[in-house]
């Protein structure tokens, strides 16, 4: 760029509008005043062609009359010919005038999560400069308070580098034989669980997309653990299908019993009857497959699965830890929660029979009386330690060891 | 017109788009104090005529709807007058462009030859560059062939579509030459129609000026002001506003002026468009 105390006159060689000459031209005209002026020189053929429509197209003006040269500059030399000068217009300034910075990527910055972001942020980034009088976008939960934890950029780093493929963490080829009334209760158990984990992938799917997205990593992590939950089906399919057999029961009490989580439509009594109560109550039953169950490929799902549940868990609690920490009211609208769905559910029979056997059966192993005792004390353990570890997670949230005690024993009979 | 208290506007619709900057705009007004309301019409010829006839007070008129609003006028005994006008609707050109590799190098190499145009009623790309080539001496119909591309009558050029197929028909040698706006030079560069290099610029026509708000003097004054007004008062650095003005297709509204629809003048009366009082003279238009 040639500088005078008056105005610059770039050359801008062979390159043409069609090339991204108007790259350079912006740049330079970056660093003038609205008002200010520069020279453009220039060979390719239709320069003078385009730089006018450019010029008028974004709101400059464009002087192409020798006589309103600045005489300073009239013995300027440039390798090529003088064009035109373009006199700055203010419409490319203007459209940046009110635009916002929309918080910072980095969450551990200060200020890089706004408590109540604007609807007009829409989709950009988190630390994008945003235009003003952009569209607004209805997101429901454009709260902070209603959506964080300190914990989930952790566990968004964690469930993305946990992921596991399907196909390769199993070996599906691994030899094992069991009798078929063992068989059909481990097919029996998969079909609950298939039918559970759909549950646990559609409730937070549905909150997913009414999530602010200036949330990115609540965003992340809900869309991390909506595809733990999709392995987690197609494994629990896979075990029931692989020796051939039908798949087991559903039965109405079962799906009653995730519809109240299905129909409620507040994120925070979600989060807490889903992922602290029923994923919480599913990581015993996870643990105890994993212990338990009668064959390697079983024992090997219910791992997999129940690393992925675990951090599920934690951002429910980390999500509701940090809500209470703002509002330890809401602890009072979590319980009534736990009385509504134990209102709605006291009319049906709770864990299906059917599935209650399986456990006992799948714990037993073989069909002799002791097997049978000993399978039935498993079961009745895991109920034990489901309670304990239900009412330890609401001790977290604060509540008392009473309240503890009555709130989880007033869970869904469903495990979920 | 008995209700001066709105100001009713008339507009083509050559785009869906049109009802929605004409809502935007309408609601920008209200909020500012000016009842205003619009019609639109599918043709500029039937707008003109309805102008004149006094249903609407201001039409939002291409050039040539300009040309036939003033003749119309004139025949009526009644004068109107160019209000506002976009900044993009000054100094515009045209170009004739040929292939980079077309033995064509002047205006007189067209001779003999196929040059395409947009729609019939098409200022940029058919009257004005078409007048241009009878200046340099080139009869179109009789020198050349002239190929139309005759979309959407009646809107005046306004919708792209006829430029392009021009465009199209250079790029795939059924024409020789193909006329467009400036600006539609650089969009097909940019959009892929015409390759890199593929295409050189023949020749470019002086400056012309486009689009304009006509009122007739029977308008109520007081609102026609006050819609100037509001209009020179958007500014690009509003967001309120900036949406509106994106659509339309401008950074800033300015002053009227009537000194650049000559060379469109003079075209309407080489190719007999209208005559001297504003009545329809061309022949296969269709609108």
């Amino acid at each position: 760029m040639t500088e005078t105390l008056q105005s610059p006159i770039i050359d801008i060689k062979d390159l043409s509008f069609e090339q991204g000459a108007h790259l350079l031209i912006k740049k330079s005209l970056s660093n003038l005043p609205v008002g200010g002026k520069l020279g453009i020189s220039g060979r390719a053929p239709e320069l003078a062609i385009h730089l006018r429509s450019w010029c008028r197209a974004q709101g400059h003006e464009v002087l192409f009359e020798k006589d309103r040269l600045d005489s300073d500059n009239l013995n300027q030399t440039a390798n090529s010919p003088f064009i035109a000068w373009i006199v700055r217009g203010k419409a490319s300034t203007g459209r940046w005038k009110d635009a916002q910075r929309a918080g910072a990527p980095d969450f551990r910055e200060p200020n890089a999560i706004a408590e109540h972001p604007s609807a007009s942020w829409g989709l950009a980034a988190r630390g994008a400069k945003i235009e003003a009088g952009g569209p607004e976008f209805y997101f429901g939960l454009n709260i902070k308070a209603n959506v964080w934890a300190e914990n989930v950029p952790r566990l968004y780093a964690q469930a993305a580098a946990a992921q596991w493929n399907p196909n390769t963490a199993i070996d599906w080829e691994t030899p094992f034989e069991l009798p078929s009334e063992i068989e059909t209760a481990v097919v029996q158990i998969m079909t609950y669980l298939v039918e559970n984990e759909t549950a646990a992938l559609l409730v937070p799917a549905r909150f997913l997309a009414q999530i602010h997205p200036h949330f990115r990593e609540v965003m992340q992590l809900l869309a991390i653990q909506v595809a733990d939950e999709a392995r987690h089906i197609e494994v629990f399919t896979r075990r029931a299908s692989l020796r051939g057999h039908e798949l087991g029961l559903s039965t109405v009490g079962g799906q009653t019993s995730l519809k109240t989580l299905f129909d409620e439509p507040d994120f925070t009594l979600s989060s807490f009857l889903l992922s602290v109560l029923g994923e919480g109550t599913f990581l015993n039953l996870l643990w105890f497959l994993e212990e338990h169950a009668p064959d390697p490929i079983t024992r090997r799902v219910a791992q997999l699965a129940a690393q992925d549940e675990a951090r599920h868990v934690a951002f429910g609690i980390g999500h509701l830890q940090y809500q209470i920490s703002l509002d330890p009211t809401i602890r009072e609208r979590l319980a009534a929660a736990v009385h509504r769905r134990f209102d709605a559910l006291a009319e049906t029979t709770g864990l299906n029979e059917e599935v209650f056997d399986s456990l006992v059966i799948l714990a037993a192993g073989k069909w002799t009386p002791e097997a049978i005792s000993e399978g039935f004390g498993k079961v009745q353990q895991l109920q034990l330690e489901m309670n304990q570890s239900r009412q330890s997670r609401l001790q977290k949230l604060g509540f008392t060891t009473e309240e503890a005690e009555n709130l989880s024993s007033l869970h869904t009979r469903n495990f979920m | 017109m008995n209700d001066f208290d709105v100001l009713v506007m008339g507009a083509v619709a050559y785009d869906p788009k049109v009802v929605t900057i004409w809502e935007g705009f309408k609601s920008y007004f209200y909020q500012n104090g000016l009842n205003f309301d619009y019609v639109l019409y599918s043709n500029y010829e039937h707008q003109v005529e309805e102008h004149l006839a006094g249903r609407f007070h201001i039409a939002w008129n291409s050039p040539l709807a300009w040309i036939r609003a003033q003749r119309l006028a004139s025949s009526l005994g009644q004068n109107i007058e160019a209000v506002v006008m976009r900044d993009t609707d000054c100094d515009l050109t045209s170009l004739i462009v040929v292939k980079s590799d077309s033995s064509i190098a002047d205006i007189s190499d067209l001779k003999g030859k196929t040059v395409a145009v947009g729609a019939i009623d098409s200022p940029q790309a058919t009257l004005i560059p078409l007048s241009y080539l009878r200046s340099r001496g080139l009869i179109p119909g009789v020198d050349c062939e002239v190929q139309y591309h005759d979309l959407l009558g009646g809107k005046h050029g306004d919708h792209i579509g006829g430029e392009r197929e021009a465009a199209r028909a250079l790029i795939a040698g059924r024409a020789d030459a193909a006329c467009m706006i400036d600006g539609n030079h650089l969009l097909f560069l940019s959009e892929g129609t015409f390759k890199p290099q593929t295409t050189r610029v023949l020749a470019q026509t002086g400056l012309y000026d486009h689009c304009n708000f006509t009122v007739t003097n029977s308008a109520p004054r007081h609102l026609v002001e006050r819609f100037r007004d509001l209009l020179l008062g958007m500014s690009y650095d509003d967001a309120a506003v900036r949406p509106l003005l994106d659509l339309e297709g401008l950074k800033a509204w300015r002053t009227g002026r009537t000194e650049g629809y000559r060379a469109l003048e003079a075209a309407v009366d080489e190719f007999g468009f209208y005559d001297h009082d504003g009545n329809i003279t061309v022949t296969n238009y269709r609108y």
